[in-house]
């Protein structure tokens, strides 16, 4: 087990323990298990036709779930990180003890990322445990799903600290919520609605295959989306996604590259705003 | 940290300015170690602005704050917090928590063993509140919890602002009794406080700070002479031998009342000497000498009320 700095696991199992008492870990585990086994469950229905694995077919609906669901949750455990302890007046308090601010930031991100850990390895990979027993105990396909779950706590991880940079930003929480609120609609909704409407005006004058993928994995929903449905070749034929061109066969590697860019920028903006704040 | 570092605190040319308003203006003063430090003013007077330079949690527009001989805004100085204690104005902790396990926060924080927990609840009369949640708690719990934080691992500097708005005069008493333990160890004591009249006893020099200016600093007595506010003294003397005394003193000094009972004079604080050797030159006539030094708040007020600014 990786020993953490003292400072920074004290920070982290603060928020861990706040978690747990105002029942975010009891009800995002709740959430996440229910909408993997209700999706499996009615996802399966056609397996026989087409050839697929269930597991498959769960990567495929879990997907286009968390996409909107996981940064709804995890801006909702972050856009108050900061800004909620600023005018609560405990990060006053807080930052006269011996704790440097960038680890006020990587502990909130640690205690935060442990608990959609728990909630997605509880929610998900039970929902994986059921689908294989309840099965005909074939686990093809587990790499594809457990890459969903992996790209899934990324992007949940990515939406904490889009949520950090909001709280560094921002002098009112409910400011902060309302931004939060906003950047969740514009990246996950409004985000792939305009392209859609792009690519239905533009008719394939300008925007090629090329400049569509670009923009695809500039938003880290619709590059967790690529990863997901792109990187393995069975569930690629499920979606379709491999008759959209050849600027899909993006494999892996381009769109993991884009979400870990994506958790890294806010990350370093925040702790670089926040340590030019003044009380 | 240079080990030669005379002060615990000292501020050079200090300015700090927010949003175009000067908050803090030309301040300059040093905080030896081991000495109480209070600093006065009107509420927006600059007060916690000093403060907050001082514990690093502001950067000065202009000039240079070191603590223990070092930034404290620095990143280097994180460490060196270890050594700080700090009680804000109107203090907030993290409500759903109970005593006990914030105190248990904040030791964790600061590397404290966990067995000074138990015996700060018990000094702060908290002890048998440690359980309870802190939303539970009021104000003056609350300020109880939030002095025996600062004082955790016993600091080298403590930093109080307002500490006693608040609390009931018993709970004030304990609180400085819990301060004078401190200072005994070396602790040196920052206050910012409104509470003047039972600030003086505590501070070993008095900052009054009008405006973001520092007006004056120094002991009660040094205030007291550069004010030159008079001292007053009472002479008791027997009612038949009033009308005497008066006569012989007149030329002396300057009698502000006369009753059947004695006399109260009015001298400048430089000519106190020299009035008690001609109040022993009266002999037996005088039956005792009750000498007032200005008090604080009467200095405070003068300071605030000459050059209107």
């Amino acid at each position: 087990m990786i020993r953490l700095p003292q400072t920074i696991s004290i920070l982290a199992s603060r928020e861990i323990r706040d978690g747990l008492r105002n029942r975010w870990v009891a009800s995002t585990i709740l959430l996440l298990g229910t909408l993997a086994l209700a999706l499996s469950f009615l996802g399966s229905a056609p397996t026989g036709e087409i050839k697929v694995g269930a597991l498959e077919i769960s990567v495929v609906s879990l997907t286009s779930l968390s996409m909107y669901v996981l940064p709804l949750i995890a801006l909702m455990l972050s856009f108050d990180a900061l800004v909620g302890e600023f005018e609560h007046g405990t990060m006053l308090l807080l930052l006269t003890y011996p704790v440097a601010r960038w680890q006020i930031i990587f502990g909130k991100f640690l205690g935060h990322t442990a608990i959609l850990l728990v909630a997605i390895l509880v929610g998900y990979g039970g929902t994986l445990g059921i689908l294989i027993i309840m099965g005909d105990g074939s686990t093809t396909g587990w790499q594809a799903y457990s890459a969903m779950m992996a790209s899934s706590l990324l992007l949940g991880c990515i939406f904490l600290n889009i949520g950090y940079l909001i709280s560094s930003l921002v002098r009112e929480r409910a400011v902060a919520v309302g931004a939060a609120v906003g950047v969740w609609l514009l990246l996950v909704v409004l985000y792939d609605l305009g392209l859609l409407s792009a690519l239905i005006i533009d008719d394939g004058q300008y925007i090629s295959e090329g400049l569509f993928s670009a923009l695809m994995l500039a938003n880290p929903a619709d590059a967790y989306r690529l990863f997901n449905f792109t990187g393995f070749e069975e569930v690629g034929r499920l979606v379709g996604a491999t008759d959209v061109g050849a600027g899909f066969e993006s494999g892996l590697v381009a769109p993991l590259v884009a979400l870990l860019l994506w958790a890294v920028i806010p990350f370093l903006l925040t702790i670089a705003r926040f340590h030019r704040r003044e009380l | 940290m240079p080990v030669n570092a005379l002060h615990a605190i000292e501020l050079k040319a200090v300015d700090k300015c927010y949003d175009q308003a000067v908050v803090v203006d030309g301040i300059d003063l040093q905080v030896d170690r081991g000495e109480c430090f209070v600093l006065v003013g009107h509420n927006g007077a600059g007060k916690t602005t000093l403060l907050k330079l001082m514990l690093g949690l502001a950067r000065p527009s202009a000039g240079q704050v070191m603590v223990l001989g070092e930034d404290p805004a620095s990143r280097s100085f994180v460490a060196r917090r270890q050594d700080m204690g700090y009680l804000p104005e109107s203090v907030s902790f993290y409500p759903h928590m109970t005593g006990l396990e914030l105190l248990g926060y904040y030791a964790r924080l600061k590397r404290i063993p966990r067995a000074e927990i138990g015996w700060r609840l018990e000094q702060v009369g908290l002890h048998e509140a440690a359980t309870r949640r802190l939303n539970t708690y009021s104000k003056g719990m609350r300020q109880r919890l939030g002095l025996a934080q600062a004082i955790l691992g016993t600091p080298q500097l403590l930093f109080l602002d307002e500490p006693t708005t608040g609390l009931d005069p018993l709970l004030r008493r304990d609180f400085y009794r819990i301060i004078d333990d401190l200072r005994s160890s070396g602790t040196t004591v920052v206050i910012s406080s409104h509470a003047l009249s039972e600030i003086e006893a505590q501070a070993d020099r008095i900052a009054v700070v009008k405006q973001g200016r520092l007006m004056a600093c120094g002991s009660l007595l040094d205030l007291g002479r550069q004010v030159n506010l008079p001292v007053r003294t009472r002479l008791a003397v027997n009612s038949e031998s009033v009308a005497g005394v008066v006569r012989q003193l007149e030329a002396h000094t300057r009698i502000d009342k006369v009753d059947d009972h004695g006399i109260d004079l009015l001298c400048p604080e430089d000519e106190k000497m020299s009035l008690l050797r001609h109040v022993t030159e009266l002999g037996d006539v005088v039956l005792d000498v009750t000498m007032d030094a200005p008090r604080l708040d009467e200095i405070y007020l003068h300071f605030m009320s000459e050059q209107q600014t």
